[in-house]
């Protein structure tokens, strides 16, 4: 039998790397994101067994649906991976009402709505979640406001729905990863951030794709946040 | 969990391996494919510990197979040092990753403890720690060696515990000394993490009064208490490449609890 997992925002960045490590590992992986197109060549590039899905998780509707295919074509949902996020970096007195609900909804709301939707088949046969939030959700950052919002968010939702599942067999994480090579953080200087991360350098999305899976696969570990980030968290 | 070899070119020191978590530990590095340097204060327990190692495959370039055991007091600032000394010797290299994992309990209600039952737990958890980080870290400077140190913390250290001024003050020093090295020796390529276990069925648990044990169940989100194995898992992560962006954190495995 196959152990299924689904990657929202599995097309690029942290969750391909997830998505990625998980096919080696024999799960059967459910690629799911905005553009389809993306996810399609993602799950292409794993192999014949993966599927792609299109699914913009601020909308309940389409999370609905997302998970109703899924079900239809992969089986039950064991392993849940969040990792679309966006960000819209402003200084709070310029940043607009509407980038604060759009990061809001994707980054929070949409997580709560695809954690929600796989407790249906997870109640029944156990299960495990990790969910990518952010240093900056602990520590915040000038010009991230209501994305630290969203990312410490995050830190409460998922350690209050571990606590409320846990007797189910359900384990909830979160990974917190520092400044990670990836799209969110191309237009960054490493030079100038560097300096302040011990291990000197930044991280790469496989690293942050090994500790989710780690986490994954770890049965005695719930309601955790795992930081990633070369010791940022210490400096910053 | 135990089919990689992330660790096959690893020399492993890991002290207090003369039970419980240590031992698991030992057994699960060993699996990994690292050599592993079993210490404790009880030297036949150790030597039981590498007995349960075997000798996994025939690529014994160490004479007296892959495994050695060592007999320690880690709360000696020499005995320490020489421990480091007689492991280099043995193996003609530092140890890659260190495990910190001797501890001891000695239990009273702060009305009540003595300062000498304070004085050995941090003795023996907090200043043992750090006498082995420091001559590992030591050697593994001076070496040029990459290394990956990891302390076996507790819970406890992160939200204090009744009846454990001792041991919680020791565990919550030992998080503090492991985000010091952490930031000290990441320009080394030495990476350093403390493990939180929560309770594990262990000797050191195994004294606990079976009310007190029931009534500590019922508090962990998943309902039991953690394997030694549990904590070996994590170990062996942070040990391997696969935490190689990971420096300075605390890993809890405590089945949810104290979240």
């Amino acid at each position: 039998m196959d152990k299924v997992c689904a990657v929202f925002g599995g097309s690029r960045g942290i969750g391909k790397a997830v998505a990625q490590l998980m096919a080696q590992k024999g799960y059967r992986l459910a690629i799911v994101a905005r553009n389809l197109e993306v996810a399609k060549a993602t799950a292409s590039e794993l192999g014949g067994i993966h599927l792609a899905f299109r699914c913009n998780i601020a909308k309940e509707g389409d999370v609905h649906s997302t998970f109703e295919e899924m079900e239809k074509h992969l089986g039950p949902v064991n392993f849940l991976v969040n990792a679309a996020g966006i960000n819209r970096d402003s200084l709070l007195v310029r940043t607009k009402t509407e980038d604060m609900l759009s990061q809001l909804h994707t980054n929070l709301l949409g997580t709560m709505l695809t954690c929600r939707a796989a407790m249906r088949t997870m109640i029944q046969q156990g299960g495990s979640i990790v969910n990518v939030g952010s240093i900056i959700g602990l520590k915040g950052n000038v010009g991230q406001a209501a994305y630290s919002a969203t990312k410490g968010g995050l830190i409460g939702f998922s350690r209050s729905l571990a606590k409320e599942v846990a007797r189910k067999k359900i384990r909830v994480n979160v990974v917190a990863p520092g400044f990670i090579h990836t799209d969110m953080t191309k237009h960054l200087k490493e030079e100038h951030f560097k300096k302040n991360i011990p291990l000197g350098r930044f991280g790469e999305a496989l690293e942050v794709a090994h500790a989710v899976v780690f986490l994954l696969e770890s049965p005695y570990i719930t309601g955790h946040v795992l930081i990633v980030d070369g010791g940022l968290q210490l400096t910053a | 969990m135990a089919s990689q070899l992330r660790l096959r070119s690893a020399l492993a020191l890991v002290t207090g391996a003369g039970s419980g978590i240590g031992r698991a530990i030992s057994v699960r590095l060993a699996a990994e494919g690292a050599a592993v340097a079993a210490c404790d204060l009880d030297g036949a327990a150790a030597q039981d510990t590498v007995r349960l190692l075997g000798n996994p495959g025939s690529e014994d370039r160490e004479p007296r197979g892959k495994h050695a055991a060592f007999q320690a007091d880690v709360s000696e600032g020499p005995a320490a040092k020489r421990l480091l000394e007689q492991v280099q010797a043995c193996f003609f290299r530092p140890p890659s990753v260190v495990v910190s994992c001797a501890g001891i309990t000695r239990d009273e209600f702060l009305l009540h403890m003595s300062e000498e039952d304070w004085d050995r737990v941090i003795a023996v958890n907090l200043k043992g720690t750090f006498l082995v980080t420091q001559a590992a870290a030591q050697a593994l400077v001076s070496s040029g060696g990459r290394g990956s140190i990891i302390n076996i913390s507790s819970i406890v250290g992160k939200v204090g515990n009744i009846g454990q001024t001792n041991y919680a003050s020791s565990k919550a020093g030992v998080i503090g000394l492991t985000q010091t090295a952490a930031r000290e020796l990441g320009r080394h390529g030495i990476r350093c993490n403390s493990v939180l276990p929560g309770f594990i069925a262990t000797p050191m648990t195994q004294k606990m009064p079976e009310k007190v044990k029931d009534k500590v169940t019922a508090m962990i989100p998943l309902g039991h208490m953690g394997d030694p194995e549990d904590v070996a898992d994590v170990v062996a992560f942070l040990a391997s490449e696969d935490s190689g962006y990971i420096t300075g954190a605390s890993v809890e495995v405590s089945g949810g609890l104290f979240m």
